[in-house]
């Protein structure tokens, strides 16, 4: 997960929204290019794509705040999603995701406070002959149990 | 000796890449000759990882393997399954659309030729548009996302069409739980729904195509970004496809996590670059798609079942299937089952059959309670009517939805209200917002069947009368359909409605 801690300038943030510009419907391209190099949407990129593609702000921040993947703010070191999903909860993926919240003291979307794993739901993963499953950062994990739970945890640092 | 090891992200969750690394750590110990290739899977995620050696002769199964398994497989001491197309499972499917899944390296054009692909787009070259047309409409096939639109059809009316640019898009937002087969082709063979693609577009006259590919699968989307890459340097996309002075080219773009997506009008303002909201319809996405343009919306099993049907001529994919439901179904066996993962068959086997001899009952043990066929949105069905073929307009008929053919399977433990619930609570989270019986519905909803848990049996009418409205005034299937799984719960299991209220008397 990239990290930043300076606030990503208007000339960084203009060199990413060019790769882009001539894509056909290339706000989508663009909000994921900069949250792969920022690690999330700086404020600062919605008046830069407003300008460049001609729509209000409100309306860019409407599509950003419309997607479950575009974050405000930077997540944790890691990220873990759990899935929530009738198949997964058909193998005790929902209790399992009790426990984890539960074990970690927090509620989704939130980050441990040491700042290393922030946890959110995810509804399929496509593991659905595997479950539980999860992802932790890009990488899905199936068939998982509460040991299994507690190992990934404790690599993310949490 | 050549090991087959697969790298779709299934077998991967499961460890089969620690297989593969353990694999070149022992050959290289031992000094043995040992090529690796990594494929698809076959499908059969219970013995995933599966790992197939080629000792010369012919292709064995083992699996599930792990790391401490590799000393002993690679010694011939480590008990297997023979040859995959002997295991039970596996031998009772007619694999057209996964032919090629799990047998060869997914990004290997030459293999993938080989295993007749390619055969399909350079018929296809040969014949004129209207001809394309005719041949997909003879095949029968029809919308393998969920709503069973006939694909000709879709496609005549692009055709005729007039614009200065068409667009072929392929939903790839693949966000029912329970299916996985989209995935699975796209990881194990990319080429087919490429060349499907291809075919539409010289069909209907589109030169540029989408593949609106979920951000929750980062296998796939790395799999058919490099395997575009190859097919357009090796001339199977692009410009002048293959020598025909044709051309037609494609991208992956990937979605942000909104389920709405998935249905065709969102996914086409998602496109563009704007929040997905459902359009009204008319106008028709085959009209006015993307960028108002006239665009074939199909999902990607109807698009990469589009070669075969080239390859070996309409009539042969027409001749499977029953009733007006022709070819293939890709049934993804879910949830909580002991055999669970793909089986490409002829419509018309029941749901029984499928849940208890290939399936073989639960994970757990426990008797089966329900089966939620078609996704999120699709009914839970009760044992008692496993007797239902598993046919579009056959399981329509019992109430119940094919959609894109997951079938999740739960064990006697699952408490019916809860999943009423949680179905509400899903369509509340993931309503794009447009339309009030959806946005407000289902928050009502999940407020009212709180309220049943409680004891109140007069929620009870107010929960089917909400449903109602919901199927009659919802703009898309997520509001429309929601009611699928609330009331098949409240109907096929009333008991789990009614234990509050029999506690608190």
């Amino acid at each position: 997960m990239p990290q930043t801690t300076s606030i990503p300038t208007d000339a960084e943030i203009d060199a990413i929204l060019a790769e882009h510009k001539h894509r056909e419907g290339p706000l989508l391209p663009m909000l994921h290019a900069l949250q792969a190099e920022f690690g999330y949407i700086p404020t600062a990129a919605i008046a830069r794509i407003s300008h460049l593609l001609n729509m209000t702000k409100a309306e860019v921040h409407g599509v950003v705040s419309f997607y479950h993947d575009f974050r405000e703010r930077p997540a944790g070191h890691h990220v873990v999603k759990i899935c929530r999903a009738e198949a997964c909860q058909a193998v005790g993926g929902d209790a399992l995701a009790e426990e984890t919240l539960a074990k970690l003291g927090l509620d989704w979307h939130a980050t441990t406070p040491n700042g290393a794993l922030t946890v959110e739901p995810v509804y399929c993963l496509g593991m659905c002959a595997c479950g539980p499953a999860a992802m932790v950062d890009d990488k899905v994990v199936g068939r998982l149990d509460a040991a299994r739970m507690a190992r990934i945890l404790t690599e993310a640092g949490a | 000796m050549k090991l087959y090891i697969p790298m779709d992200s299934a077998a991967k969750a499961l460890g089969a890449d620690d297989v593969a690394e353990a694999v070149r750590r022992e050959a290289e110990a031992r000094d043995l000759d040992v090529t690796i290739i990594r494929t698809g899977t076959r499908g059969m995620i219970w013995l995933e990882p599966l790992v197939e050696i080629d000792r010369g002769n012919g292709r064995e199964a083992f699996g599930p393997v792990t790391s401490k398994d590799v000393p002993a497989l690679l010694d011939g001491t480590l008990d297997g399954h023979g040859p995959v197309e002997n295991i039970p499972f596996f031998a009772r499917q007619t694999r057209l659309t996964f032919a090629r899944c799990g047998v060869i390296d997914p990004l290997d054009l030459a293999d993938y030729e080989k295993h007749g692909g390619l055969v399909g787009l350079r018929r296809a070259i040969d014949l004129s548009s209207a001809e394309i047309v005719a041949e997909v409409t003879d095949s029968g096939l029809r919308g393998r996302g969920g709503a069973g639109f006939p694909t000709g059809i879709k496609w005549k009316t692009v055709m005729e069409a007039e614009a200065p640019q068409k667009y072929i898009v392929c939903n790839a937002d693949e966000g029912d739980s329970g299916t996985f087969a989209d995935r699975m082709i796209m990881e194990g063979d990319p080429f087919t729904l490429i060349e499907g693609m291809v075919i539409a577009g010289l069909g209907v006259g589109a030169t540029k195509g989408y593949v609106y590919l979920r951000s929750e699968y980062p296998d796939a989307i790395a799999v058919m970004n490099e395997a575009i890459r190859i097919a357009r340097d090796k001339g199977a996309l692009g410009e002048d496809i293959l020598g025909s002075k044709r051309s037609f080219d494609m991208e992956v773009r990937v979605g942000a996590g909104a389920y709405v997506c998935g249905e065709e009008t969102s996914l086409l303002n998602s496109l563009e670059g704007k929040r997905g909201v459902v359009r009204a319809k008319p106008p028709l996405p085959a009209l006015e798609g993307f960028l108002g343009r006239p665009t074939v919306v199909n999902n990607v099993i109807s698009l990469a079942t589009i070669p075969v049907i080239f390859e070996r001529g309409a009539q042969h994919y027409a001749d499977f299937g029953m009733g007006r439901s022709r070819g293939t179904v890709t049934l993804q066996i879910a949830g909580n089952v002991a055999r669970g993962g793909l089986f490409e068959t002829a419509f018309g086997i029941t749901l029984g059959e499928v849940v208890n001899d290939l399936g073989g009952g639960t994970r757990s043990g426990q008797p089966v309670k329900a089966v939620q066929v078609g996704g999120p949105l699709g009914a839970y069905i009760p044992v008692a009517n496993f007797d239902a073929p598993l046919g579009y307009e056959e399981l329509d008929a019992r109430g119940g939805l094919l959609g894109h053919a997951g079938l999740t399977v739960f064990d006697d433990s699952v408490d019916m209200l809860k999943m009423a619930r949680f179905a509400m609570e899903f369509c509340a989270v993931e309503s794009c917002g447009k339309c009030t019986p959806c946005r407000i519905g289902s928050v009502r909803g999940v407020e009212t069947i709180d309220r049943i848990a409680r004891g109140d049996a007069d929620a009870i009418p107010l929960l089917t009368d909400l449903c109602e409205t919901m199927t009659d005034g919802s703009l898309c299937a997520l509001g429309g359909f929601t009611p699928f799984p609330v009331m098949s719960a409240l109907n096929h299991f009333p008991d789990d409605f009614a234990t509050q209220k029999e506690a608190a008397e």
